[in-house]
């Protein structure tokens, strides 16, 4: 008991995280719709943004603005990740903007986001 | 003016290109002006970065954003190395922008407009990929360059959607992975900067962290690289991208995270540990299945592009088992073929697009007595094809025979073998070409578009980049010993210096 909350406390939420990001990655794989496959791939990405958040937490950590209280940065958590991940959303949409916009033009070429139609319609 | 070119390389490109819808609206062909002028100052100033870094010795540039001191701004590396190889891409793309012109002579303000907007944004995700010394920042110029070059290969036509559509979520798989590698590399040593990471990570090579973080790196620019079992998105992004801009997307965009590979395994990572070792392995392994499969795959292809798409799978195997070796030689051979190859696959890229703008036809087999009919491409063609078997005097020769050199002195005579065979498969495909242009008697090919008083065959705007490229080739393998010695030599990471 004592070594599962030892995990769980240590790497728990690293894991939570890895398996939401291979849970994505199987998504891509095996979903047979291009909309779901879609989903997954933000799903995927919304677990990387995860892990950095994750990265940066400190127990008792307080916001990364300085208070006037303490010049201490063990006080603060790190804002670093934080900055990073802004970067990694506005690319996450642009993706997903990008995705978007190329499933439209399939559906009005193909008539359908099914990967089985639309290969076989591709075919002909 | 010089002291800022390093920023200029890319600063200039980008500013075009968030212009060009603008001014693309003004005048139907100013945008796309624009663009290709600020790509060639682009030219000029990976030229002059080039040159400053080679008259001091090969000492590096470093450049910092803002003046903000390294390890917490972001900074510019410009060495030899990455010099000459950004010098190459800006080179091609300078061309294949001009020659993309032709293509869009019937659109509307704005198709162009959104074609140059697109091809700016590439080439600065290109260049700033290769220049960078940040690992963050390489995220950021890798996703530059692969949301334009999926716009790009959208562009193509009908087919291109899906092919587009694919190689975005695949291509987002490897973006995604690259990130957990630097996340697990920036939680181990709290830096983000290349050149400090090297130092922080030189205690800390045993962690297992490490290991994860490697694997990552590897697998995420295998991705992007279409290093051989990732490589599935290639032949269908490759067939079906718009004629006018595939030359730079075969050419650079697998090339510039094959550099970002070496850099992180020969100068952050250094390959004198076990771990880099281990992937180093795995890596040759790859590399051999993508020589021989790549050149079976490209054996049994009618469509001149698609048989090109899958001899690059092979000829990443090349650049992939030069860095396997992990030696002084198999390095040069590595670098060497990048930059061969890119001149090699967008000339003949260059040239397909010029035959499919003309007549209309892509299948290699239709392709009889044209030697009569465009005689500039075929010696391109021609030039090429003896470049990809590997022929002397062409450049492809010289990088073979460094990767000949590393399997020889690292002992690894298995790599010679391999390398033999996939040259004369190769030969077996190019030389199939080659009798279809010359020997074959003329195939009934009805003109799509007849040019007006071109003495080329070809608009002046397509058949200069062709006849520039097929000349590089050449260039290439009479200077390969300068290049070599002058320049690849001044920039070798570490563990071949001492």
């Amino acid at each position: 008991m004592l070594a599962l909350n030892e995990f769980l406390k240590t790497r728990g939420i690293y894991s939570l995280v890895l398996i939401l990001f291979f849970l994505g990655v199987y998504g891509m794989v095996f979903s047979k719709n291009y909309m779901k496959k879609l989903m997954a791939m933000n799903v995927m990405q919304v677990a990387v943004i995860y892990f950095y958040l994750c990265l940066a937490q400190k127990d008792g950590g307080t916001v990364p603005i300085l208070n006037g209280l303490t010049e201490n940065p063990d006080a603060y958590v790190n804002p670093l990740p934080h900055g990073l991940m802004l970067t990694a959303i506005v690319v996450s949409l642009g993706t997903t903007g990008v995705a978007l916009a190329l499933l439209m033009r399939i559906k009005e070429i193909y008539g359908s986001v099914e990967e089985v139609e639309v290969l076989r319609r591709a075919s002909k | 003016m010089t002291q800022n070119a390093p920023v200029l390389i890319v600063l200039l490109p980008v500013t075009a290109a968030l212009l060009c819808m603008l001014l693309s609206r003004i005048g139907r062909n100013l945008g796309s002006w624009v663009v290709i002028a600020s790509i060639v100052a682009s030219f000029l100033c990976t030229v002059d970065c080039l040159y400053q870094v080679l008259a001091a010795g090969g000492t590096p540039i470093h450049y910092w954003m803002g003046n903000w001191e390294p390890p917490i701004g972001i900074e510019f590396v410009i060495d030899p190395l990455n010099g000459l190889i950004v010098t190459v891409i800006t080179f091609i793309a300078m061309l294949v922008s001009f020659y993309g012109r032709p293509f869009l002579r019937d659109e509307d303000w704005l198709h162009v407009g959104g074609y140059y907007t697109l091809f700016g944004l590439m080439t600065v995700g290109m260049c700033g990929m290769v220049i960078t010394g940040d690992v963050f920042n390489l995220y950021v110029y890798l996703e530059i360059m692969s949301l334009s070059g999926y716009g790009l290969i959208a562009l193509g036509g009908k087919k291109s959607m899906v092919a587009a559509f694919r190689y975005l979520l695949i291509g987002t798989i490897g973006a995604s992975l690259y990130l957990m590698g630097v996340a697990y590399l920036y939680a181990m040593t709290g830096t983000l900067n290349m050149a400090d990471l090297a130092t922080l990570l030189a205690d800390r090579l045993n962690s297992p962290l490490f290991a994860l973080a490697v694997a990552c790196f590897v697998v995420g620019f295998g991705i992007k690289m279409a290093l051989f079992p990732m490589h599935g998105w290639q032949p269908d992004a490759y067939t079906y991208a718009h004629p006018g801009a595939v030359a730079l997307i075969a050419g650079c965009m697998s090339k510039v995270p094959a550099y970002s590979m070496i850099r992180f395994l020969y100068y952050i990572f250094r390959v004198d540990n076990v771990v880099v070792q281990h992937v180093l392995d795995v890596i040759g392994v790859l590399g051999i299945a993508a020589m021989l499969i790549g050149s079976i795959m490209a054996l049994a292809q009618y469509d001149f592009r698609r048989m090109l798409a899958y001899s690059s799978v092979a000829q990443i195997g090349y650049i992939a088992i030069g860095l396997a070796m992990g030696n002084l030689y198999g390095f040069i051979g590595a670098v060497l073929h990048i930059v061969n190859h890119a001149f090699m696959k967008s000339s003949l890229f260059l040239v397909i697009g010029g035959i499919a703008y003309r007549f209309g036809v892509v299948n290699l087999y239709r392709l009889g007595g044209l030697n009569k009919k465009l005689t500039i491409s075929t010696i391109t063609v021609t030039l090429a094809s003896f470049s990809m078997i590997g022929l002397p005097p062409t450049c492809g020769f010289f990088s073979k025979w460094y990767l000949l050199l590393g399997a020889y002195t690292g002992a690894q005579y298995f790599y010679i073998v391999i390398l033999v065979i996939s040259s004369l498969l190769n030969a077996v495909y190019f030389f199939r070409i080659i009798e279809q242009m010359f020997v074959q008697k003329e195939a009934s090919l009805s003109e799509v578009y007849k040019p007006v008083g071109a003495k080329l065959g070809l608009p002046l705007e397509m058949a200069v980049p062709i006849l520039v490229l097929g000349v590089g080739i050449l260039v290439l393998g009479f200077c390969s010993v300068d290049i070599v010695t002058d320049i690849i030599k001044m920039g070798l990471p570490e563990v071949f210096v001492r």
